[in-house]
């Protein structure tokens, strides 16, 4: 054992000394054997020791203390303690990131007259460099969400490092065309960059968030001043050392942690951001647009929250819509915008169904996110526990049936045990609004008409699924479902090359896939008088 | 200079390992047990003797790389973000080889070795980054058809490709075939050029360290009558990518005719109109124009053979040019100074004298070079020739030689028919200041690439290949991808319509 020191001595890749250096003790059972690699890094308790000095701001490739002189602190939500501080970034912050993101972004600067596929061997660099400290990052994601160590590992660094090396790959691949105009005239299109992107991830996946934004703005060529979720500044600042040391021209890439009413806010309604992007809850969405039009009309992309319907027909493989929807609702403690928590089981297999999700939920094993066997870990602060256990309050005071869990188990961390409730209604609070947490709602339904509307009968429309073997089912329900992307016969089944989006109130726009390059664009026409008709 | 011996000892040339034919990530000798030597054309001495292939072990090549293609092999059931890894690490390897694999093209074809470095290398590299990012951006389609039906569509690989490779960019070629052919999924049987096989095998052993699976690629060294018509007359190779003559080209398209109708990409030959206007930077236009008569000794499907030059500055044209010719430093091509090395081999040595002969007797006026270096092998003086009138055969013929060609012209409209009357299209450049004939000119000519104001402007994000006789089809750019692919439309139909 012993090898979390390994971790400890790389703290800052950089070489910069304003990392805090996480002092993390093993103990526990040796783990190696039982499980499938990385396990040398495994152990049952980490403990942090020390923290000496408060994680910085990254503007201009270097590492700045608040202009306010404010910091403040991230928890391990697993156990409640304070993990390090943090600088606290505020309007006065955001305005130096974006000072120097204009002046990195400006005509004859290093980062424009790169070439693009320099642009694109950056971003594979960064990509390579994230792989190489994935270990580290994952030990830091689980630290700072909560989120069990397998999960971090297998799901959010190779998401992560997948996302980068795809949107490397498209750098010089963005094509304008040629367009044959009427009249004398010869045309073609260039799809610039559009400027400074601000851009706000949440705190659920935060490297995973940060790579969707980062990916498609560097690849176009864009520069970014980046917010991370206040709750879980960490692993974003980390991939800040990584933006320095794969590097990538100052100012090109900012990162400030601090609060969505200071920070957010100054980001939103900036004179001197072109472009903001923006994921978490559609209240705040509403804002952000709100800012950007009462500031400069600054380009705006959303991805918020989502109530995502998954039906599943009497005809499924069971076994297989009973895991899959379990998954799709619990997965990272049920704090997914794609998290499935309507679930619409067809009457005939209803009973069963029921039964044997509430089966499996029972087994789900809640715990130490440090602990190989764990599948969930708790909810990210106390503030999300409470609301998630007074949603499941109103659950039970509106007469729906809670088959299990319900409540939160006794620790100094922020876990809620793994909930499932039948005889849901449409109409009840935990059928309507997005939870946020483990909760599972199972409603029952008799035909594809009845299913269809009440599936789109909500402001969302981010994810859907639908679990059948028959081909006209799949097909006509998934044309007829309001979501940006509809999984048939699987879930939470998101790759970097597939555009991801919401319809209705989940958002606007698309992220991933070559449509996410449209988002971080403007295109240009070029019109040039002939003299005379060129065929 | 790099030297082999440091880097490997003095083993290089004696470990035979890379000098057999490459099939199933292994090494094999020639079933018949034949050899071929390859010569340093710089010195005439034999630099070692290679595996010959020949019909049969084409037929054990196609055998690995059907293996390697079949439905439920490792290869098609990869993901196509991994093929890009793989493309990505080929690419890390040839960076670290990249001193070897210079020295190496420059003792083979006998270029100098700083172009080998720098454009043979960095073009390879790049060509294989390029195709490494668009492995999983090959996006099929959804179509809204008519009435009840879901049609889609998906690009799939064609299958096993047949690849056969000049002499003049060795490992340049190799990969603008490779690249997209492995992006898209296919698997590979590629015939280096018998005068030029060393930096192919050479990225045969990087190929299997990159962790490609045995059969993706296979290598087989040999001549064209033998190896290169059996690949074009395989009847279980499913397209055939040939970049050389024009002549040559025509028996591969009629092979796989004759054969099993295997799709054919073909670049060519070319007679490459420059035309310069008396408004150009006329500095510039003489030095890019030379450049692109003389590169690689001239040896350049997209040698700038035949410059118009507008009346009134072609005397001053002239003169800037022989000047400047009288200064190429030739020698010896490993040495960093040098930049005209010589000619591949003495057929082709003969071929050009014999031409810059004709030149002379049809009536142009030599105004420098037109002979053999004393005492130098196979070296050839750069040789401009002007009052080149159209109908004489240097205006015509492609000379593959350091032979420029300068002739008069006096109006646009002259010229583009000028520069168009030939059987060939493969580029062309125009050199002017004037935004409107810039580009109503570059409307006008038949080519599949025209340079403005620059010559030899070659990118991996810009397709490339032939009108008319110079070619089918295009290599490089997202073009090239349709040309490794066959589309598959999927149409379901459904009981009932779908919601639009």
């Amino acid at each position: 054992m012993g090898v979390w020191g390994v971790f400890c001595s790389r703290s800052c890749p950089a070489g910069c000394n304003i990392w805090p250096r996480l002092t993390v003790r093993v103990s526990g059972p040796d783990l190696r054997e039982s499980v499938p690699y990385p396990l040398e890094f495994f152990t049952s308790k980490p403990t942090i020791s020390s923290h000496q000095t408060a994680a910085k701001i990254f503007i201009n490739n270097e590492w700045h203390d608040s202009v306010s002189g404010k910091v403040f602190s991230t928890y391990n939500p697993a156990t409640g303690e304070k993990i390090c501080d943090v600088q606290e970034a505020d309007k006065a912050d955001v305005d130096k990131a974006v000072q120097a993101a204009r002046l990195a972004f400006s005509l004859g600067s290093v980062w424009r007259k790169m070439d693009a596929s320099e642009r694109g061997r950056l971003l594979l660099k960064l990509a390579n460099l994230v792989e190489r400290d994935s270990a580290y990052l994952a030990t830091l994601e689980s630290l700072d969400t909560g989120k069990p160590f397998l999960s971090s590992f297998f799901v959010d660094l190779q998401g992560t490092i997948k996302t980068f090396r795809y949107f490397a790959g498209w750098a010089d691949k963005i094509h304008g065309s040629t367009i044959p105009t009427d009249g004398e005239y010869f045309t073609l299109t260039r799809h610039e960059p559009i400027g400074v992107c601000g851009q706000i991830v949440p705190w659920n996946f935060p490297l995973v968030m940060t790579a969707w934004k980062l990916g498609p703005a560097l690849s176009c060529g864009n520069t970014v001043v980046l917010k991370p979720a206040e709750q879980t500044p960490l692993t974003c600042l980390y991939i800040g050392a990584l933006i320095k040391e794969a590097g990538f021209p100052p100012g090109v890439v900012n990162i400030l942690p601090g609060y969505g009413p200071t920070a957010g806010a100054a980001i939103a309604s900036h004179m001197g951001i072109d472009k903001v992007a923006f994921t978490g809850s559609t209240e705040v969405g509403k804002l952000i647009q709100e800012a950007a039009g009462k500031s400069n009309l600054k380009r705006v992309t959303l991805e918020l929250g989502g109530k995502n319907p998954n039906i599943i027909f009497a005809d499924a493989d069971f076994e297989l819509a009973v895991e899959q929807a379990h998954q799709g609702v619990f997965f990272n403690s049920g704090q997914c915008c794609t998290a499935g928590s309507r679930i619409f089981a067809e009457e005939p297999i209803y009973e069963e169904f029921v039964r044997r999700s509430v089966e499996r939920a029972q087994r789900r094993t809640v715990g130490n996110p440090f602990d190989p066997t764990t599948e969930q870990g708790p909810q990210v602060s106390a503030e999300q526990q409470s609301r998630v256990l007074e949603l499941i309050q109103s659950g039970i005071t509106e007469g729906a049936k809670l088959e299990c869990g319900g409540n939160a188990p006794p620790s100094k961390g922020f876990f809620v045990e793994p909930t499932v409730f039948s005889d849901v209604q449409d109409h009840m609070r935990i059928a309507k609004e997005e939870i946020f947490g483990p909760v599972q709602q199972i409603m029952k339904f008799k035909t594809i008409e009845e299913v269809i509307e009440r599936a789109n009968n909500t402001e969302y429309g981010l994810a859907a699924a639908v679990f059948t073997t028959d081909l006209n089912k799949a097909m006509n329900v998934s044309a007829a479902l309001q979501a940006g992307t509809v999984w048939i016969n699987c879930y939470n089944a998101l790759s970097c090359q597939c555009p991801f989006g919401g319809f209705k109130m989940s958002g606007n726009g698309r992220e991933l896939g070559e449509i996410g390059l449209k988002e971080y664009t403007e295109v240009k026409t070029i019109t040039m008088k002939m003299s005379g008709k060129k065929s | 200079m790099f030297d082999l011996k440091l880097h490997y000892g003095n083993s290089y040339l004696e470990n035979s390992m890379f000098f057999c034919i490459f099939i199933n990530n292994e090494w094999h000798t020639s079933i018949k047990g034949k050899k071929f030597p390859t010569i340093n054309p710089a010195t005439g001495v034999k630099i070692c003797d290679v595996e010959e292939a020949d019909k049969a072990d084409v037929d054990e090549a196609v055998r690995a790389a059907r293996a390697a293609g079949q439905r439920g092999s490792e290869w098609r059931q990869m993901d196509a973000s991994s093929r890009g890894r793989l493309l990505h690490r080929l690419a890390d390897l040839l960076e670290r080889e990249r001193a070897v694999l210079a020295t190496l093209e420059s003792m083979d074809t006998g270029k100098p070795f700083l172009h080998a470095f720098f454009v043979d290398l960095d073009g390879s590299i790049k060509t294989l980054r390029y195709y490494a990012g668009w492995t999983d951006k090959i996006h099929g389609k959804t179509m809204p058809v008519d009435e009840n039906f879901v049609c889609f569509t998906k690009h799939e690989p064609v299958g096993v490709c047949g690849a056969i490779i000049p002499w003049n960019f060795p490992l340049l070629m190799f990969m603008w075939k490779i690249a997209p052919a492995l992006a898209c999924g296919n698997t590979v049987v590629i015939k280096p050029a018998e005068q030029t096989p060393l930096t192919a095998l050479h990225t045969g052993a990087l190929i299997k360290e990159a962790g490609f699976p045995p059969g993706v690629v296979n290598i087989v060294p040999g001549f064209g009558p033998t190896a290169g018509a059996a690949i074009g007359s395989h009847m279980n190779i499913d397209k055939v990518a040939f970049t050389g003559s024009t002549e040559v080209g025509q028996l591969i398209k009629a092979a796989a005719a004759k054969s099993n109708l295997k799709r054919v990409t073909l670049e060519l030959g070319g007679k490459n109109p420059c035309i310069v206007f008396a408004d150009s930077d006329l500095q510039s236009a003489v030095e890019e124009t030379q450049k692109g008569a003389f590169f690689n000794q001239g040896q350049a499907c997209t040698a700038a053979s035949r410059v118009y030059v507008e009346e009134a500055v072609y005397d001053e044209f002239l003169r800037l040019s022989v000047e400047r010719a009288k200064n190429i430093a030739i020698g010896d091509p490993l040495e960093p100074r040098t930049s005209h090395g010589p000619q591949i081999n003495q057929h082709q040595f003969d071929k050009i004298l014999e031409l810059v002969a004709s030149g002379k007797k049809e009536g142009a006026t030599l105004e420098c070079g037109g002979c053999a270096v004393e005492d130098r092998g196979l070296f050839i003086h750069p040789t401009i020739f002007s009052d080149v009138k159209d109908h004489m055969r240097i205006a015509k013929e492609e000379i593959f030689g350091p032979v420029q060609c300068i002739m008069k012209f006096k109006t646009q409209e002259e010229v583009i028919d000028r520069a168009n009357g030939t059987q060939y299209g493969l580029t062309a450049a125009v050199f002017t200041r004037d935004i409107h004939r810039a580009m109503s000119v570059s409307a006008a000519l038949e080519a599949g690439t025209v340079w403005v104001n620059c010559y030899n402007a070659l990118h991996a994000q810009a397709p490339f290949g032939g009108y008319k006789m110079s070619g089918n089809g295009r290599e490089l750019g997202e073009y090239a991808l349709a040309e490794y692919t066959e589309v598959k439309a999927i149409t379901l139909k459904l009981s009932e319509r779908l919601t639009l």
